[in-house]
C-alpha cells in the first residue's frame, strides 16, 4: 500500500447510522458480519417507504401505481448491477446465494454437464457451492474434482492447470473469498484459465460483495452470485450475475408466473433474461432495500472500505495472538484476506469458547461455517469465527480479546 | 444466570477428568452418534449383566456440555436396568447436569442419552421429537 491508502473510516458515525447499535442492551459487539451483517437505517427506511407509498405487484399492472412500483423495481436492478460493474440485463434476483448457484446448477449445469465430464471446485468452499454440484455429479454420472488448499489457506493456479489439463472439466466454480479463512483468491485468473480450457466459471461472491470493490465485468466470470443481507441489505433476496448471452440459451430453473412469453395448453416459451429466472412474484421490497444498501455502502465507497476491513484485520489478527493456546488458520498476510478470523483454543470447544464470550455481549460464531470438508483438511471439528465490516473498530476487537483470555481463565480453573 | 456460572466448576471438572471414558471390551452393546451442529461426536460401549448395564465406558469428543453430560449420566447408568436407561426422559437429563440449557445446546445437552439410547433399542431418536431444537 502506498501513502495514498484511504482515510480510515469514521466507525462512530457510521455505528450512529445502524440502529441496533443503540437499540441492544450494552455492551453489544458485533463480530458476526461474516453471517449476516446489520442494517443502517436507510435500508429500513427504503423498504417502509416503498411499502407505504409504492406498493404494488410487478410487470403486469397498467395503472400508476402500479408503473411506479415497475420503475422503483428496476431502478433497483440497474443501481444493483452498477454497484458490482455487471450488466442489469443479466442481473437476476434469487432468494439469496444458495438458490443463485442451484440455478446455474439445474438451469445450466442439468443441459451441459453429461456422464465422464468434470466440475471443478475448492476444498474452501460453502456447502451452498458444493451441495448443488455433488448432486449433479451424483446425477449424471460426472465427476466432482477439488482444487486444494494448502497450509497458508490458499488455492493454486498450477493445480488449477493441471486439472484442467487433465480435460472434461465444465465448470469451475470457487468463492472468491472464504467464509472460513478469509482467503480471497484470485478469480479474474481462475476464470480465463477456465476460458482458455473451455469450461465455464462460476463464482460464489457472498462473502466479497460486502468487503471488497468487486468489478463483476473485470472478474469475466460466467456467473457472479452474491446476497443482499450480507452486504447490509435485506434478507430474500440473492443476486445472479450471468453472461447475457448464457441466460437466452438456457431453459428456466423455476417455471410460472411471470417467466413466460406465452403460455399453451400443452406447452410455453420463456420471456428473454433476467425475467426468465423470476418466476412469481420477485422480492420487490427486498429490491428496493438492497438497492438502498448498495447506495450506502457506495457513498462511503468500497475501496475505503476495504481498506478499513484490511487494517482492522490486521489487528484483529496480531491481538488474537496474544491469547495462550489459541491457532488463527488462513493467510498470514492481511492483504491476502478478508476481515475475519477463524480460530481455535486448546483445551476448549468453539462452541464453549462463542457461549462465554457471547455472555460477555460479544458475538461471534461457531461450528463448522457450513464448510464441513474444509473442517475435515483443517483437522477441526469445527472453529469460532469474528468477521469484521465496515462498522467495527480496535474497541471491538478488545472487548473480544478480554473475553477470551477470560474464556481461558475460566477453563483453567 | 451468566453464561460463565453455566460453565461452574462440577461441569468443567466432568469435562476435563470425564468418569467412565474410554473403550470396554469385551462389550455387549455400541452405539455411535454425533451432532452435526456442533461436531460432537460420542460413542458408547456397554457390558450387560441379568438385564442391568453392568459397566459402561463413553468415547468421543465435543464441547464442554457434551462431554460433561457423559461422564455425569455414566455414574447415574452403572446399576440401571436396560429398560429403565433406554426410557430416561430429555428432562431427567437436563437436571441432571443442573444448569439451564439454551436450545442451542439442547442437542449437546442429550447427546449422550441418545447414544445409549441407540445402543440398547437400535432407535436412537426421541418420542415426540423431544431430544430435537
Amino acid at each position: 500500500m502506498t501513502a495514498t491508502l484511504p482515510h480510515p473510516l469514521a466507525v462512530g458515525e457510521i455505528k450512529a447510522d445502524f440502529p441496533i447499535f443503540s437499540r441492544q442492551p450494552q455492551p453489544f459487539v458485533y463480530l458476526d458480519s461474516a453471517a449476516t451483517a446489520q442494517k443502517p437505517r436507510v435500508v429500513l427506511e427504503a423498504i417502509g417507504e416503498h411499502l407505504a407509498t409504492t406498493n404494488a405487484n410487478v410487470h403486469r399492472g397498467l395503472y400508476p401505481l402500479a408503473r411506479a412500483a415497475d420503475e422503483a423495481f428496476e431502478r433497483a436492478r440497474a443501481q444493483i448491477a452498477a454497484f458490482t460493474g455487471a450488466d442489469p440485463r443479466g442481473t437476476v434476483f434469487t432468494k439469496n446465494a444458495t438458490e443463485a448457484i442451484n440455478l446455474i446448477a439445474y438451469a445450466w449445469g442439468r443441459a451441459e454437464v453429461g456422464a465422464g465430464d468434470a466440475v471443478l471446485i475448492s476444498e474452501l468452499e460453502h456447502h451452498a457451492n458444493l451441495v448443488p454440484w455433488q448432486q449433479l455429479c451424483r446425477e449424471k454420472g460426472a465427476e466432482l474434482r477439488y482444487l486444494k488448499v494448502d497450509g497458508e489457506g490458499t488455492l493454486s493456479l498450477q493445480q488449477l492447470e493441471r486439472e484442467l489439463e487433465r480435460g472434461r472439466v465444465k465448470v469451475v466454480s470457487v468463492a472468491h473469498v472464504s467464509n472460513v479463512l478469509g482467503t480471497i483468491n484470485p478469480v479474474a485468473e481462475i476464470a480465463q484459465l477456465a476460458h482458455q480450457a473451455g469450461a465455464i466459471a462460476v463464482v460464489d461472491g457472498a462473502q466479497a460483495v460486502p468487503q471488497l470493490p468487486v468489478d463483476v465485468a473485470a472478474i469475466g466470470a460466467d456467473f457472479y452470485v452474491w446476497t443482499g443481507h450480507k452486504a447490509v441489505g435485506p434478507t430474500g433476496i440473492g443476486v445472479l450475475h450471468g453472461r447475457v448471452e448464457l441466460l437466452e440459451e438456457m431453459d428456466p430453473f423455476l417455471t410460472g408466473g411471470d417467466m413466460i412469453a406465452r403460455v399453451g395448453f400443452q406447452e410455453t416459451t420463456w420471456n428473454e433474461p433476467p425475467y426468465r429466472f423470476e418466476a412469481g412474484t420477485p422480492p420487490i421490497a427486498e429490491a428496493v432495500g438492497l438497492a438502498a444498501a448498495v447506495q450506502y455502502l457506495q457513498g462511503i465507497g468500497m475501496e475505503r472500505i476495504r481498506a478499513h476491513e484490511q487494517a482492522l484485520g490486521a489487528y484483529l489478527l496480531a491481538r488474537l495472538r496474544e491469547v495462550p493456546g489459541l491457532t488463527v488458520f488462513g493467510p498470514a498476510d492481511p492483504a491476502a484476506r478478508a476481515g475475519l478470523a477463524s480460530f481455535t483454543i486448546d483445551g476448549i470447544h468453539p462452541h464453549d469458547i462463542a457461549e462465554l464470550v457471547g455472555g460477555e455481549g460479544v458475538c461471534i460464531r461457531a461450528g463448522h461455517h457450513c464448510a464441513q470438508p474444509l473442517m475435515a483438511r483443517l483437522g477441526v471439528p469445527a472453529t469460532a469465527r469474528a468477521s469484521l465490516s465496515l462498522y467495527n473498530d480496535e474497541a471491538d476487537i478488545d472487548a473480544l480479546i478480554t473475553a477470551l483470555h477470560k474464556t481461558v481463565e475460566v477453563f483453567s480453573r | 444466570m451468566s453464561s460463565e456460572q453455566l460453565y461452574r466448576e462440577h461441569i468443567l471438572d466432568h469435562y476435563k477428568h470425564p468418569r467412565n471414558f474410554g473403550e470396554l471390551h469385551p462389550h455387549d452393546l455400541e452405539a455411535f452418534e454425533h451432532n452435526p451442529l456442533c461436531g460432537d461426536e460420542l460413542g458408547v460401549h456397554i457390558r450387560v449383566a441379568d438385564g442391568r448395564i453392568a459397566d459402561l465406558r463413553f468415547h468421543g469428543n465435543g464441547c464442554a456440555i457434551s462431554q460433561a453430560a457423559a461422564s455425569i449420566a455414566s455414574e447415574e447408568l452403572i446399576g440401571m436396568k436396560l429398560e429403565e436407561a433406554a426410557a430416561l426422559s430429555a428432562e431427567w437429563m437436563i437436571e441432571l447436569l443442573g444448569i439451564p440449557i439454551s436450545p442451542a445446546r439442547r442437542k449437546c445437552a442429550l447427546l449422550a442419552l441418545k447414544t445409549v439410547r441407540g445402543a440398547i433399542t437400535g432407535d436412537a431418536s426421541w418420542p415426540n421429537g423431544q431430544g430435537e431444537i
